[in-house]
């Protein structure tokens, strides 16, 4: 069972935005799904998946990148070679 | 380079792009038209994911497929759609409006590839790329009569494959009979550098139609409950059909069906929550806002976006890695897929494939599943194979309320051409 | 209240010298060039793109994992560590988590009281993350540029156990440790940001406090210097220590108290489901290990018989000790003098590093010396001519140039007698003094010398035969 403060804790950790009309919906949805998945929490063992293939490495090789303007092409803002984003401080 | 012209019509919305004058070169694939699912990055032609979030995205760089496909003479005519990411069962969540089943305009094509299916299956090309990480191959090939294969994990490279879900998820090929899938996927096979999860075993099998001998397993869950007795009465008699080749079919059990679907939809949810969180219009996608600061712009970006199915399994995938809930759900869901694996395993000591139903129903009405977890819960017959990695194929079976059913057959790990083989063999015999 | 012990534990993040990038084949030469330039669909974290692991970065790995003594696990992984910030490309840091690559190592420093063992908690490879300009003033101007060049270098995070007992243990652990990434060869210590510390610091008995953004390892005795004392304080005034982050203000030499959303952020790891395990261990056998620093001074002890003290100085970078044995051959010792006690403190005093000395021109130099052409005055000052025409971007002259147009070579015994006399004629009343028993008088006189010969003579040299002429006159 999950509740609405669940619900709104987790969209902040997820960053994605969830309207106040929304939250109620997403809460009984989100609480019928999870409780549906609690028959995981049934299984005892905790044994992690195996995979048999590892050590799969590439060599330490250059390889020509991409130009300036490729990089950039499909950023909706920039400046000066840079790409422009939101303030963070 | 030679070119073709296509415009085709379009009435059932395969594609989100088409792409009027197509060239193509030579080689095994020349001319031949493909549908490519738009997840799927394509060098200079739009890729979007059935997405708002990814409106205007040019790639600089071709998925691997994508390059295989063009050295092989194939025409790419188009980007179909698709559920936005993959997320989806019917393929009415796209931010493009949903494609229609082409055998029934109020039904579904199914999902999430069901532009992909609905492309073939309406003879706008002859042949597609889709991508299945549930099901997402075999359930549109299933509702809309057609062939499709979810190969053994790691057989194709998903490089340039918009991640959904990365340890579940194969790109596959989609068309109306064996021989032709079977030629699309020797071209899409191989060992790629840029996948670590890549392995060598090219497919490079013709299709033969004897199956003298073939044990087939029919697990009892396949035919249980959730499983219209209409659809499994018709898949039952395709496995009749098979033992009258010279196969043997032998009941089997796979008691992780328990947890299969929660397994399935913990683990695709919270990789989703991680891969779709690069999305913030900066790199690429509409612009992100500047005046507001980094996180609330983010939020914003990310809610206007994504569509509702796409932000719920965020937040469900979120929440099966939170602290506190990721013993619970993403640690248990890795034991249970464990168990998925263990019993198929035990399963192909004595059988060869395994057959049952690819989807538990016929193509549902539009907007008839409006219930998440009724969705999910039709995904029950096809994400085993994806938990376990081993392939799965669905080619059609017969009819129910003249709506197409498919027979899933399963096979071990790079054993693609057997079930090619068993699907072929039904095809030619069935027909 | 000052002898509340203090407890330092260090993260150290250290980016590898690998030619490609951890996960794909950009080049990790970016820091003269134009932003966004060095990138890839990969390092963009382009929709569809896919990592895939530099296997020269696990070599150096284990290598720093061998020098540090730690266990190399059977089998690691990657993990992905989930948080938003502009500059981190794919939303997610590529890293490892609970599984790294080496563990419970040790590394062996000159501690505040004699030597010690610093236990390393762990070694675990990871990305760096591309870099922020933050841009605008008023609050709603401002943006973020972002430059993608640095993403994906490959990092390694060296985190020890809080066995550090003061700002400058932590200072020579960082030393020590920074010597032995060099001289493994792992990594470059002068390029600007190649080396960034996080410091766990408390006092006994008391909330921990991190401090992150330390970029250079100077900022690090600094910026717990400060912490200790604003920790201290906070004790005096009955208040109590805070847990929290707070970051360094280098400029300032402050830390600064830091609320941001990433703090309070529950990283959600997860395996990277794109990355296979590693199994490396036994690949640890076949790593053969250059000489560490504490073996080349034990051999500079022995092979040259520099002093203890000197030896410690001069292999505490490899570039210093690589110089040191390229001019030591003919005069070892003269050499390990003139390298450490001289050169450096010129070298420190302009912010240079030992390669803006080439060691031809100190080798010349230290012949010179040696023949005894030159004072020890007059090398100091052909020292600081050659580091000035070196800050200058001009071509040194040779020390053998500098004497003949400066007139620096010694002056010879006869033209010292000769002065000698002059000034004894000229100074009368000093030289009556001298004979008064006034010993500051002949201090006076041997000034009055080295004046006429523009100190081209050795004053030790120059007292004994003014004090032998004046001495014979009487």
């Amino acid at each position: 069972m999950v509740t609405a403060e669940d619900v709104r804790k987790i969209a902040k950790l997820a960053d994605v935005g969830i309207d106040d009309s929304e939250i109620n919906e997403f809460t009984n949805q989100c609480s019928g799904i999870l409780e549906y998945f609690a028959v995981l929490d049934t299984l005892d063992q905790n044994q992690p998946l195996i995979r048999e293939r590892y050590n799969i490495l590439r060599d330490d090789e250059v390889l020509p990148s991409l130009s300036q303007e490729e990089a950039l092409q499909n950023a909706g803002q920039t400046e000066k070679g840079y790409f422009k984003a939101p303030r963070v401080m | 380079m030679k070119t073709l012209s296509f415009h085709p019509d379009d009435s059932v919305h395969a594609f989100i792009t088409t792409i009027p004058e197509v060239t193509y070169g030579d080689g095994p694939l020349s001319g031949v038209t493909v549908a490519v699912k738009d997840n799927i990055s394509t060098k200079g032609i739009e890729t979007t994911c059935a997405s708002k979030i990814l409106k205007g995205y040019i790639p600089p760089y071709d998925a691997h497929v994508v390059t295989l496909l063009k050295n092989a003479g194939a025409a790419i005519v188009g980007k179909t759609n698709m559920d936005e990411f993959g997320m989806g069962t019917t393929t009415e969540n796209s931010a493009y409006g949903p494609t229609l089943n082409p055998l029934d305009h109020q039904r579904v094509p199914g999902g999430s590839s069901g532009g992909s299916a609905a492309a073939v299956a309406a003879g706008l090309v002859d042949c597609a790329i889709g991508s299945d990480t549930g099901g997402s191959i075999r359930c549109p090939a299933a509702f809309c009569g057609i062939v499709g294969l979810k190969p053994t994990y790691g057989r194709v490279s998903r490089f340039g494959l918009i991640a959904y879900a990365n340890s579940l998820e194969q790109i596959g090929p989609m068309a109306r009979d064996v021989n032709t899938l079977s030629n699309l996927y020797s071209v899409i096979t191989g060992h790629d550098s840029r996948d670590a999860t890549s392995v060598d075993k090219p497919y490079s099998h013709t299709p033969v139609s004897d199956i003298k001998g073939l044990k087939i397993g029919v697990p009892d869950e396949f035919f249980g409950e959730g499983v219209n007795p209409k659809v499994a009465e018709v898949v039952r008699q395709a496995i009749d059909s098979l033992e009258s080749m010279g196969a043997t079919a032998v009941p089997c059990t796979i008691p992780s069906m328990k947890y299969a679907l929660s397994a399935y939809y913990v683990t695709c949810t919270s990789e989703a929550s991680s891969n779709l969180a690069r999305f913030d219009g900066v790199r690429y996608g509409p612009a992100v806002g500047t005046l507001k600061s980094w996180h609330d712009a983010y939020s914003d970006q990310r809610k206007a976006g994504f569509g509702k199915e796409v932000r719920r399994r965020i937040i469900l995938g979120t929440f099966s890695l939170a602290a506190g809930y990721y013993g619970r759900y993403y640690q248990k869901a890795q034991t249970a897929r464990q168990m998925v694996r263990d019993d198929f395993e035990r399963i192909f000591r004595d059988v060869d494939v395994i057959a049952g139903p690819t989807m538990p129903d016929i193509a549902f009405k539009l907007g008839e599943k409006s219930d998440p977890l009724q969705m999910y819960l039709s995904d029950i017959l096809t994400v085993p194979a994806n938990l376990a990695g081993v392939p799965a194929l669905s080619v059609p079976c017969g009819k129910v309320n003249n709506m197409p059913i498919g027979l899933q057959l399963i096979g071990r790990y790079f054993e693609d051409e057997r079930i090619i083989d068993t699907a072929y063999a039904y095809e030619q015999g069935g027909a | 209240m000052e002898d509340l012990e203090t407890i330092i534990g260090l993260e150290i993040h250290c980016q590898l010298n690998t030619k490609s990038k951890m996960f794909c084949s950009c080049s990790t030469d970016f820091r003269d060039n134009e932003p966004n330039t060095h990138t890839c669909p990969v390092c963009l974290g382009l929709p569809g793109s896919m990592p895939m692991v530099n296997k020269r970065a696990i070599e150096f790995a284990l290598k720093v994992g061998k020098a540090l003594n730690c266990t190399i696990r059977d089998e690691s992984e990657f993990s992905r560590k989930n948080y938003f910030y502009p500059d981190l490309n794919k939303a997610y840091q590529i890293t490892q988590y609970d599984k790294p690559l080496a563990e419970w190592g040790k590394l062996l420093i000159d501690g505040d009281n004699g030597e010690k063992e610093v236990r390393i908690t762990r070694i675990h490879l990871e990305e760096d993350p591309g870099r922020s300009v933050h841009m605008g003033t008023t609050d709603r101007g401002k943006y973020t540029l972002v430059d993608y060049n640095r993403a994906g270098i490959p990092l390694i995070e060296i985190v020890t156990e809080p066995d550090l007992r003061s700002p400058k243990e932590a200072r020579k652990f960082l030393n020590k440790l920074r010597a032995t990434l060099e001289y493994l060869n792992v990594f470059d210590s002068e390029k600007e940001g190649s080396l960034r510390v996080d410091a766990n610091i408390s006092l006994k008995g008391s909330e921990r406090v991190e401090v992150k953004n330390i970029s250079s390892y100077k900022g690090v005795e600094k910026a717990l210097t400060f912490e200790v004392t604003r920790q201290r304080n906070l004790l005096r005034r009955g208040q109590t220590v805070t847990r929290e982050t707070r970051h360094f203000v280098e400029a300032r030499g402050v830390t600064t108290s830091s609320r941001s959303k990433e703090e309070e952020n529950d990283y959600r790891y997860f395996p990277e489901p794109d990355l296979l395990p590693l199994r490396v261990a036994s690949w640890v056998d076949a790593i053969e290990l250059p000489e560490l620093p504490d073996a080349r001074r034990e051999r500079f002890i022995s092979q040259y018989g520099v002093s203890p003290e000197h030896a410690k100085t001069l292999t505490g970078g490899l570039k210093l000790a690589e110089f040191y044995e390229a001019v030591a051959s003919e005069d070892p010792a003269l050499a390990a003098t003139w390298t450490a006690d001289y050169l450096l403190g010129e070298l420190n005093y302009r912010d240079f590093s030992i390669d803006a000395m080439p060691a031809d021109l100190f080798r010349e130099l230290l012949t010179l010396i040696k023949s005894d052409t030159i004072t020890d005055k007059s090398a100091v000052e052909i020292l600081r001519l050659i580091l000035d025409a070196v800050k200058d971007g001009k071509k040194p002259e040779r020390p053998q140039e500098i004497v003949s147009r400066l007139g620096l070579a010694k002056t010879s015994g006869d033209q010292v007698t000769a002065l000698i006399q002059e000034v004894i004629a000229e100074q009368q009343a000093a030289v009556n003094d001298y004979y008064a028993g006034k010993m500051q008088a002949l201090n006076f006189l041997v000034g009055q010398v080295m004046k006429k010969c523009r100190g081209r003579a050795d004053p030790g040299h120059l007292n004994t035969l003014l004090k032998e002429i004046l001495d014979k006159k009487v």
